[in-house]
């Protein structure tokens, strides 16, 4: 990726713990830090904000170093201007919701004006709290306006640290759809961490992994979901593949919406999006089943012809099946078979089959969103 | 004041009435110079990680351990007039000794450690974290003191004032060896109470005096809690 807005490399010793990391993160949309609880997530999201200095390495954010061993850099957090979203919102107690959006916006003088008070207010729906005080606020609003004070401060890039984690899943489902909208509306590059699958899947377009201190992976989200070798992901009793669609129809009479994916179609339930709209649809692997024979006379509507591109073992002693799509060799759905089921069909690498797929997730849908078909 | 002896006992003395604004000024003037200084050395024990930071904290705690007549005999040696402070400070024109500036100063000190302990106490209570996000809002060293540190820490300031102001009140031992008792300069409360003592047909003036005390502490503790809560709501807890 040579036009990234952050790029990262850093090396820090931690007692025992080691953290080497080197990604990037593209100038527009969310890249996502995922990782188990101690993978160095956080440390890589304070090195980048300047609340922890590498040993070695360098950072630099659109072309400038905020930190760079060799050349001796090392930008003050204050004036790196990286909005910060904690995991506890951290609003000023003895200020009111507007006062602490307006924190930030007051030391950005000097910087350009992007985004305005009213704007942040009306996209995270915070207008009627504004004259309140943070202990009248629900978890879930704190958040909010935690969001927004960092977007007000006019960074170049927005740190994100398990800003759900801290709250009950009714709570995250009702702060998910602003991040969302923040997402689309606000044009800056977001870093993203946490150990959460369901948000990953949800709002990550670009995914780095990391494990045990290194960056075990990195690239577009289908393109790492996709990527059987890694444990993190594949091992998982959710492991999904992640299809980049485009909605081609709707059928209202029926009550489904038309998905393409290269050339493949994909039925979903009805969308609430327009004819063009890019969505994401999400397949569980353990909702695809294999068959070597064209199905006939089965409920599930999406039966695609695919081929058997490889085959790994799991630990769990079941086998993931990645099958290119035969209508777009580049998407691939994965599937989690029995090695007796393996055996049985003669399943190998190259084998022309058909996938069928039994539920597909897109968000939008009715009934049931992309978090809801995940463990987590 | 027709004479009736009954009045006669509740009213001050022009003297006794010199004692009482005297202690006011004494203390508000001992607050005014202390409190700032009080929150600084608090500062740099609460947050400070800098070489000689036990010994800065024994130092402004020793009046807390110390006899006060030592204090007001240490007072005497640096800011007498042949003391090194003192010197300095009288070809400037200054003098503290035996002065209504001097028994501020004594009992300043003795109540800088109070001081200092309320202010340490709610700086660290000041949640680091909120001071980081400040931080990362782009706000510099000063400008996060001044906006985070310093509003959310205020109940332990105020109550560092009124807690301060009432020590000074009550201070004897320093004030009395370090700025000696004359009335309408030194004389405060204490001293007055103690002059009263020592004179035969004192006895009247010195429980006017005590009674007096006793309604001034009260006041300032009554203040002090109903500022404290305020101050609390206010900071949002």
């Amino acid at each position: 990726m040579s036009e990234a807005a952050l790029t990262v490399r850093a090396e820090k010793a931690l007692g025992a713990f080691r953290l080497d990391a080197e990604f990037e993160a593209a100038p527009k949309g969310v890249t996502a830090l995922f990782g188990a609880s101690g993978a160095g997530k956080s440390t890589v999201l304070a090195a980048v904000a300047g609340a922890l200095r590498p040993d070695r390495g360098r950072i630099a954010l659109n072309g400038r170093a905020l930190f760079d061993a060799e050349a001796g850099i090392d930008l003050p957090m204050e004036r790196r201007a990286i909005g910060w979203v904690f995991q506890d919102a951290r609003l000023f107690p003895h200020l009111s919701v507007a006062a602490n959006l307006r924190y930030g916006l007051q030391r950005a003088r000097g910087r350009a004006l992007r985004v305005g008070i009213d704007e942040v207010a009306a996209v995270l729906g915070v207008e009627a709290l504004l004259e309140r005080r943070p202990r009248d606020l629900s978890g879930g609003e704190r958040q909010r306006v935690s969001m927004g004070r960092a977007l007000l401060s006019q960074p170049d890039l927005l740190l994100m640290d398990e800003p759900l984690s801290a709250l009950d899943a009714l709570r995250k489902s009702e702060i998910l759809p602003f991040l969302e909208r923040l997402k689309a509306t606000f044009d800056l590059p977001i870093l993203y961490v946490t150990h959460s699958f369901a948000e990953v899947t949800r709002l990550a377009d670009r995914l780095v992994v990391m494990d045990g201190g290194k960056v075990v992976a990195q690239g577009p989200l289908a393109a790492v979901l996709a990527r059987p070798d890694l444990p993190l992901l594949a091992g998982r009793s959710d492991a999904a593949s992640a299809l980049e669609a485009v909605v081609a129809s709707h059928d209202p009479a029926r009550g489904l919406t038309h998905l393409r994916v290269g050339d493949a179609e994909l039925l979903t339930p009805s969308l609430d999006k327009p004819e063009g709209a890019a969505v994401r649809a999400l397949v569980l692997a353990r909702d695809v089943l294999i068959a070597v024979e064209e199905p006939r006379g089965l409920s599930a509507r999406n039966v695609l012809a695919a081929r058997i591109a490889r085959l790994d073992p799991r630990a769990d002693g079941t086998v993931l099946a990645s099958l290119a799509l035969s209508g777009a060799p580049d998407a691939v759905v994965l599937s989690a078979v029995t090695r007796d089921a393996v055996e049985a069909l003669s399943l190998a690498p190259g084998l022309a089959v058909w996938a069928v797929v039994k539920s597909v997730a897109v968000e939008g849908a009715r009934g049931g969103g992309l978090l809801s078909a995940l463990d987590d | 004041m027709n004479g009736d002896a009954a009045d006669m006992q509740l009213a001050l003395s022009p003297e006794e009435t010199a004692a009482v604004w005297t202690s006011l000024e004494v203390g508000l003037r001992a607050v005014a110079v202390g409190l700032p200084l009080a929150v600084l050395t608090a500062l740099m024990l609460v947050r400070g990680r800098f070489p000689g930071r036990s010994v800065l904290n024994a130092a402004a705690h020793a009046p807390l351990v110390l006899p006060p007549v030592v204090v007001g005999y240490l007072l005497l040696l640096a800011f007498g007039v042949n003391g090194p402070i003192g010197r300095l400070l009288d070809q400037a024109g200054v003098r503290l000794v035996f002065t209504s500036a001097g028994a501020s100063l004594a009992a300043g000190v003795m109540a800088f450690p109070l001081m200092v302990r309320a202010v340490a106490l709610s700086l660290d209570a000041v949640d680091p974290k909120l001071e980081e996000a400040a931080r990362s809002l782009g706000a510099g060293g000063l400008d996060r003191f001044c906006s985070i540190t310093l509003p959310l820490s205020a109940p332990g300031v105020l109550a560092a004032a009124i807690v301060g102001f009432a020590a000074c009140l009550g201070e004897f031992g320093a004030v009395i060896t370090f700025a000696a008792n004359v009335p309408g300069q030194t004389q405060t409360l204490p001293l007055a109470i103690y002059a009263a003592l020592q004179s035969p047909d004192g006895d009247a003036a010195a429980m006017r005096l005590a009674g007096l005390s006793f309604a001034i502490a009260l006041v300032a503790l009554f203040a002090s809690e109903i500022v404290a809560r305020r101050a609390g709501r206010w900071i949002g807890r």
